[in-house]
């Protein structure tokens, strides 16, 4: 099992949430977070007083998922969430111990 | 409908006092009989509430919005409470300073306690009670004003006592210079709702106190945007609007120079508000909320001394210079000069009304559609007057503003601790949070 998390720009996040689902992908989280990578921040200006704001919203999405489903799902988030502009995001793949489902103990593949 | 008054011989005694000083001072004027005009006092009663709107909420929402996120209460607390204490204040001693009969500079306490002023007392054609409430109103924003100056760093008991402190001997003796009967205003200089006694004063307060507090920790280096914009587009929407009672009140009653003082009072703020927007457009590329807002407040203060006399071409024009001239001061002056006028009550109060003042003496002239000035007053002379005013104003506010801080300061001290800031002053001083989120 994989757990997969991508950080994405916040406006794409509605693309990827449909992509995900239309390849059966049922159960995310998503965190609203702050970064930035390459991307440049953005000047606010008040009274004369010029800030320049170094962190950037960003969508944190998290899904496991099974390892043989894994290169559909990161195709499928890497696609939606592509604009082509810097500070896209990117995706991290870490392996997942174990999962269990609270409500009735289900483990593993099962709890997926 | 004209009340009857009643016939006892105070109020036959007073009426004619009234009368005599009105008939002295305003030979222009037909306000032949002192009788309750309940037009007038009805009008009059909606100012002073419209005044005390412009302080809560409108001037502790403007400001609470440009503070940080951990700061909102602090400010509005200290609004609200200026609110109360100057009210007990004026009450029991500083309507008699201001507006009692006493010498050129001050009143004495002859109306201490509000002796004399009962139901049926008249002041013109209004209740004196109605008078002496509006002027209240005024005497509560000036220093609420000041507020904007020493915001995020002032202790709230420092500040308690600066500002009943302040009142008594600034803003009561200054307000009867010019309007109580004293100096100022016999000398002719102009001053219709207060561009001297409120904003000049409260600006050039903001200044010295904004100086000897020093610049909150972190300023200018860390970021501070206001935490609110929200709040302040609100709150700046509720000073325009409760304004045309500090403008259009102040002529005390319900006729056509108060309609003229609505007109220009609208002109300057709305021609104010877009000069600081086209200004900040064209110098930074975008035009922003707090620009035109401040624009706005900008124009109303600037036309406040004028609002009485100048006409709509007029206010074309001080709206022009106070939105350009604040901005300068403001986004440019302010900045390269060092000091941390947090909230600019001097930026936008204090030199809006400076400016407001000197271009009263300006377009109060008949061929510039004004009233008219005094007769055998040139403009020259007029802006002579007006810089006396401005200029005896700046001196003595200056000097006892100082004074009063530091004596402030060596018995309880005026600054936060550095803890206390960094950690917001809600939680510091009030153990409240301004959101629960």
């Amino acid at each position: 099992m994989k757990l997969i998390t991508a950080i994405l720009k916040p406006f794409k996040m509605d693309d990827v949430r449909e992509g995900l689902s239309d390849i059966g992908v049922t159960g995310i989280t998503v965190t609203e977070v702050k970064g930035f990578g390459r991307q440049k921040g953005h000047t606010e200006l008040y009274r004369g007083a010029e800030y320049v704001v170094d962190f950037l919203p960003k969508i944190k999405l998290e899904v496991a998922v099974s390892t043989d489903q894994l290169d559909q799902v990161v195709d499928v988030i890497a696609k939606t969430a592509n604009t082509g502009k810097i500070g896209d995001g990117k995706i991290f793949v870490s392996d997942l111990e174990q999962v269990i489902r609270i409500r009735t103990g289900e483990t593993g593949a099962d709890a997926l | 409908m004209i009340n009857a008054k009643k016939n006892t011989s105070i109020n036959k005694g007073l009426v004619g006092g009234l009368f005599a000083i009105s008939a002295m001072t305003m030979p222009a004027i037909s306000h032949a009989e002192d009788v309750l005009n309940s037009g007038d006092t009805a009008w009059m009663l909606t100012s002073m509430v419209l005044v005390l709107f412009m302080t809560i909420p409108g001037l502790s929402l403007f400001y609470a919005g440009m503070v940080r996120s951990k700061n909102p209460l602090s400010v509005m607390m200290q609004c609200f409470t200026i609110t109360c204490l100057i009210t007990v204040i004026w009450v029991i001693y500083g309507y008699s300073l201001a507006f009692g009969d006493g010498d050129a500079f001050v009143g004495y306490l002859g109306k201490a306690f509000m002796a004399g002023v009962g139901v049926e007392t008249l002041s013109g054609t209004i209740p004196e009670s109605v008078f002496a409430m509006f002027q209240l109103t005024f005497a509560i924003i000036t220093p609420a004003l000041i507020v904007g100056a020493f915001a995020e760093r002032m202790k709230f008991s420092a500040m308690l006592w600066f500002m009943a402190l302040w009142v008594t001997v600034v803003y009561a003796p200054v307000c009867h210079w010019v309007w109580g009967g004293g100096w100022l205003g016999d000398q002719g200089v102009l001053d219709f709702a207060g561009g001297t006694v409120v904003h000049i004063n409260a600006g050039i307060a903001g200044l010295v106190c904004a100086i000897v507090l020093g610049k909150r920790k972190g300023y200018p280096s860390t970021a501070m945007p206001p935490h609110s914009m929200v709040l302040t587009l609100v709150g700046a929407g509720m000073l325009w609007v409760g304004w045309f009672g500090f403008n259009a009140g102040s002529e005390l009653a319900a006729d056509g120079t108060a309609g003229m003082a609505m007109v220009v009072t609208q002109v300057a703020t709305a021609t104010a508000a877009l000069t600081w927007m086209f200004v900040e457009w064209k110098i930074h590329g975008k035009p922003s909320a707090l620009g035109i807002a401040s624009g706005a407040v900008a124009g109303l203060v600037a036309i406040t001394p004028a609002s009485g006399y100048v006409g709509p071409m007029g206010a074309l024009a001080i709206g022009a210079a106070s939105g350009l001239g604040c901005y300068i001061v403001a986004v440019h002056i302010k900045r390269a000069l060092g000091f941390d006028d947090s909230l600019d009550a001097f930026s936008v109060h204090g030199v809006g009304g400076i400016i407001g003042a000197i271009l009263t003496g300006v377009f109060a002239d008949a061929a510039l559609g004004g009233v008219g000035l005094e007769e055998g007053v040139t403009i020259g002379g007029q802006v002579w007057k007006q810089m006396i005013g401005i200029g005896a104003t700046v001196v003595y506010d200056l000097i006892a503003t100082l004074i009063l801080l530091k004596i402030v300061d060596l018995v309880i001290g005026l600054r936060v601790t550095g803890d206390e800031e960094s950690e917001g002053l809600d939680i510091a001083l009030h153990d409240e949070r301004g959101y629960n989120l």
